[in-house]
């Protein structure tokens, strides 16, 4: 049965998860931006070259 | 790239769907007798501790075959995995520090668990630290590749440290003689945690060795036009 009432421990178990799902939010973000950002540089600077050639 | 275009996006949902379950019979499993409900913290942080030492075995495997084969995209597996293992290695030492206050009375000791997985947390900084602090792409894969070799020699010590030496840490309990010394209602979730945790990991290492291939790509491109 689901019971979210943790008593006494509930700050300790609600800073953990809430800490954890942080990381990973900034994780997933920081490394879709990274990806994204890098891919348009380099499409960019391609389509930079093929237009001088 | 064409394996990561399709694998990342199924290895993220494959850890949300873990997650979920996972999660779901963390949440409705029993208290534990000794722990009480402080045991759910182990949900996380376990897999955490686990995915820190996977993380830096691949950054290691990774760093060999760039140091050995001089392979680009063995250097781009390795940088990529860093942030990641210093994440998980974080996440390991904070969620761990908030099961400790309550169950042992202490937020931190110096114990040989606690230490030594500090120790790799650091391992990973000063491998963040002295990539960026080279601007020579070859020479940096060189340092960093060795330097993470030299960390390698950590991981035994993490693994055994709570053999070795009198520890405050638990001793080994999924991987012991025997079998898991922990009950299925628990060992359960648990395991599908860590399952969630590395498919998680391989997502984020995917996208961000692309993003790394495509970094190189604007680089290289960048020196062409320069020279023209």
């Amino acid at each position: 049965m689901l019971d979210l009432d943790f008593g006494k421990y509930e700050g300790f178990i609600w800073a953990a998860y809430g800490i954890s799902a942080l990381v990973f939010v900034l994780l997933t973000v920081a490394s879709l931006r990274f990806s994204a950002h890098w891919k348009r540089q380099a499409e960019q600077l391609k389509a930079q070259e093929d237009a001088r050639s | 790239m064409a394996f990561s275009r399709w694998a990342a996006p199924l290895f993220g949902g494959l850890a949300v769907l873990l997650a979920i379950t996972g999660l779901w019979l963390g949440f409705t499993a029993p208290e534990d007798y000794q722990q009480g409900d402080t045991v759910r913290i182990m949900f996380i942080h376990v897999p955490a501790a686990w995915l820190s030492m996977f993380a830096y075995i691949c950054l290691g495997i990774a760093s060999f075959l760039s140091l050995v084969f001089r392979h680009a995209l063995a250097d781009a597996a390795a940088k990529s995995a860093a942030p990641l293992g210093a994440g998980f290695t974080a996440l390991a030492l904070v969620t761990g520090s908030l099961w400790g206050r309550p169950m042992w009375g202490t937020w931190w000791v110096w114990d040989a668990r606690l230490t030594s997985v500090l120790v790799l947390f650091l391992f990973y900084l000063a491998y963040m630290a002295l990539r960026s602090a080279l601007d020579d792409e070859t020479k940096a894969a060189r340092a960093c590749a060795i330097l993470a070799l030299v960390g390698l020699v950590n991981l035994p010590v993490v693994h055994w440290s709570v053999n070795w030496w009198n520890s405050l840490h638990q001793g080994v309990t999924v991987f012991a003689k025997g079998g898991p010394k922990m009950a299925p209602v628990f060992l359960v979730p648990l395991l599908l945690m860590v399952l969630a945790y590395m498919a998680a990991f391989g997502a984020l290492w995917l996208v961000r060795i692309r993003g790394e291939v495509w970094r190189r790509r604007a680089d290289a491109a960048l020196s062409r036009l320069a020279r023209t």
